[in-house]
C-alpha cells in the first residue's frame, strides 16, 4: 500500500504524529485469500471494538495529527457501523479511504458512505477471470466485484483497482490490465504478494519466477505506453527479487498507526507476530501514550536498535533496515537486517527461496497444497 | 508557462482536499492514501483556488495581500505545475 509523504522525523528527538491511521475494523471476511496478511491465528483474537470505541480512537488520533484514515480488515463492510465510522471520521477532518473486496457494497450502502463523506475506495481483485478470481479467493465473487466496480464509477469515485500478484496469476497481467481498462479504471495497483500471515504459509507456492516477473513488467510497460495518462499503473515488485529492502512503513513508529479489530495498536499490520513486544490496547491506554511512550512503539523507532550491517550503513536512514517482520520470519531475530538486503549475512535465505521457486516452475505444487484462509 | 489562460478559474482537483493541519503547522493537500505538505506560498495560492476566482484575480489578490508586484509569472508557473499534478483543475 502506498504510504503518505514522510513527515520530518529523522530518528532524533520526539517522533512526528501518526499521520496514517489504519483501522482494521474486523478480521471477518467473506473471502479466503491464500495471500491474506491477516494473522493465521485470527480466530483466537478477542472481541472487536464497539462503535463508540472506534469513534474515540478517531477523535484521539485526530488530536494527535492523523490525517489519512484507512478502513480495512478483513472486510470492513462486514461491520454494519461502517457508515457511522466514516461519517464521524469525515467530520473530524480525516481523508477517508475504504479498502474493500467489494463484497457487501450495495448501492444503498455506497450512497450512505458517499453522504457520510467517504473520499476514496480501493477495490481488490484477485485475477481477471472469474475462474481464477474465485479459485484464489475460494469464493464466487467475480461478477459481484464487476458490478461493484460499475457502481463505484456511477457514484463518481475514481476507480482504483488493487490486484495482488503471485505465481498463479502473474502470467495474466495482460488480461488483468485489459479488464481494468474495460472497467474504466483510473488507477491500477499490481502489488506483488508480501510474505506475511497466510501468504507466508503459502510462500513457496506463491513466489513467482524471475522470468514470470520480467514478462509481467514488460507487459505493464507496453500497456502504459499504449494508454498513456488515461490509466495509471503501479507495479510493485516483490522485494524477494531486490537487493535492497523496502523502507517498511517509512520506519516503524514514524507515520503509521494500525489498530487491530480487538483494539491492539500496531506499528505495522503484520507486527503482531513479533515476539517480546506487549502491544498496547486502545481499551486500556490513550492513543497519545501508546504512540509516544509505549515500549512496543519505541522498540524499533529510530536507529538505536540496529545491529550490523545496518548500524554503520550509510543507507540506514533511507530504508530503516527494511522490514522487522521479514527479518524475524526469515532469521528469527527482528533486529537483524532485512535479509532482502544483499549486505545481510542472511541474504541467501531469500535467494534460496527464489531459486526454489524457479526450479519448481509455474505448476501448482501438489505435494504442498495452498492453505486457504479460514472462516471466522 | 505562457500557455496558461489567466481567465481560467482553478479549483482543487477531484479526489484532493486542502486543509490546515495544526499538528504540522501547515496546509496539506490530501489525496488517496497520500499527503503533500505545502509551503506558505503554495498554500497562499491554493487556498485561493476556489473555482470562482480567475488566475488574474488570484494574482491581484496575492499582490495586494503581500504588497508585492509582478507575481504573474510565478503564480502561473505554480498553477501550471499543480494542474499537471492534478492538484488543480481549470474551469473555463
Amino acid at each position: 500500500m502506498p504510504t503518505p509523504a514522510s513527515p520530518r522525523g529523522n530518528g532524533s528527538g520526539r517522533s512526528g504524529p501518526p499521520l496514517w491511521l489504519l483501522l482494521e475494523l474486523t478480521y471477518r471476511c467473506p473471502l479466503h485469500c491464500v495471500f491474506c496478511y491477516n494473522p493465521t491465528d485470527f480466530g483466537s483474537v478477542g472481541p472487536e471494538l464497539e462503535t463508540a470505541e472506534w469513534l474515540r480512537v478517531l477523535e484521539e488520533a485526530r488530536e494527535l495529527g492523523s490525517v489519512q484514515l484507512g478502513l480495512s480488515g478483513g472486510e470492513p463492510l462486514v461491520r454494519d457501523d461502517l457508515e457511522t465510522i466514516v461519517a464521524a471520521a469525515h467530520r473530524l477532518g480525516f481523508y477517508t479511504n475504504l479498502i474493500t473486496s467489494g463484497v457487501g457494497l450495495t448501492e444503498p450502502r455506497l450512497q450512505a458512505l458517499r453522504q457520510g463523506g467517504l473520499d476514496h475506495i480501493q477495490l481488490s481483485f484477485q485475477d481477471s477471470t472469474r475462474v481464477m478470481n474465485d479459485f484464489l479467493s475460494s469464493t464466487r465473487t467475480f461478477e459481484l466485484k464487476s458490478r461493484v466496480a460499475a457502481l463505484i464509477k456511477k457514484h463518481d469515485y475514481p476507480m482504483v483497482l488493487n490486484v495482488v500478484l503471485h505465481r498463479l496469476n502473474i502470467d495474466h497481467v495482460e488480461e488483468i490490465l485489459g479488464m481494468a481498462e474495460r472497467m474504466g479504471a483510473d488507477y491500477v495497483e499490481l502489488a506483488n504478494t508480501q510474505y506475511y500471515g497466510w501468504a507466508w504459509r503459502n510462500r513457496d507456492e506463491l513466489l513467482p519466477t524471475r522470468a514470470q516477473l520480467r514478462r509481467a513488467e514488460d507487459v505493464t510497460a507496453r500497456f502504459r505506453e499504449r494508454v498513456g495518462a488515461r490509466m495509471r499503473v503501479f507495479f510493485v515488485v516483490p522485494d524477494y527479487f531486490e537487493t535492497r529492502p523496502k523502507p517498511c512503513m517509512s520506519g516503524l513508529g514514524r507515520v503509521f498507526l494500525g489498530i487491530a479489530p480487538d483494539g491492539v495498536a500496531l506499528p505495522c499490520q503484520a507486527a503482531r507476530m513479533l515476539p517480546g513486544l506487549a502491544f498496547p490496547n486502545v481499551r486500556e491506554a490513550s492513543l497519545g501514550s501508546i504512540w509516544y511512550d509505549s515500549p512496543a512503539f519505541n522498540r524499533y523507532r529510530g536507529e538505536d536498535w540496529m545491529k550490523e550491517p545496518c548500524r554503520s550503513c550509510p543507507e540506514r536512514s533511507r530504508d530503516f533496515g527494511g522490514c522487522r517482520c521479514q527479518a524475524y520470519l526469515l532469521t528469527g531475530d527482528a533486529a537483524n537486517a532485512d535479509p532482502v538486503c544483499d549486505l545481510s549475512p542472511h541474504h541467501h535465505l531469500v535467494t534460496e527461496a527464489v531459486d526454489r521457486a524457479a526450479r519448481r516452475g509455474t505448476a501448482l505444487a501438489s505435494e504442498h497444497p495452498l492453505v486457504f484462509r479460514g472462516h471466522r | 508557462m505562457g500557455s496558461l489562460d489567466t481567465a481560467a478559474r482553478p479549483t482543487i482537483g477531484r479526489s484532493f482536499r486542502l486543509q490546515w493541519e495544526p499538528a504540522q503547522e501547515a496546509h496539506v493537500l490530501l489525496y488517496p492514501e497520500g499527503m503533500v505538505k505545502l509551503n506558505q506560498s503554495a498554500a497562499a495560492i491554493l487556498t485561493r483556488c476556489d473555482g470562482r476566482r480567475t488566475v488574474a484575480d488570484i494574482v491581484t489578490d496575492l499582490e495586494s495581500t503581500y504588497g508585492l508586484a509582478g507575481l504573474t509569472q510565478d503564480v502561473c508557473a505554480f498553477i501550471a505545475l499543480a494542474v499537471e499534478r492534478t492538484w488543480l483543475e481549470l474551469l473555463s
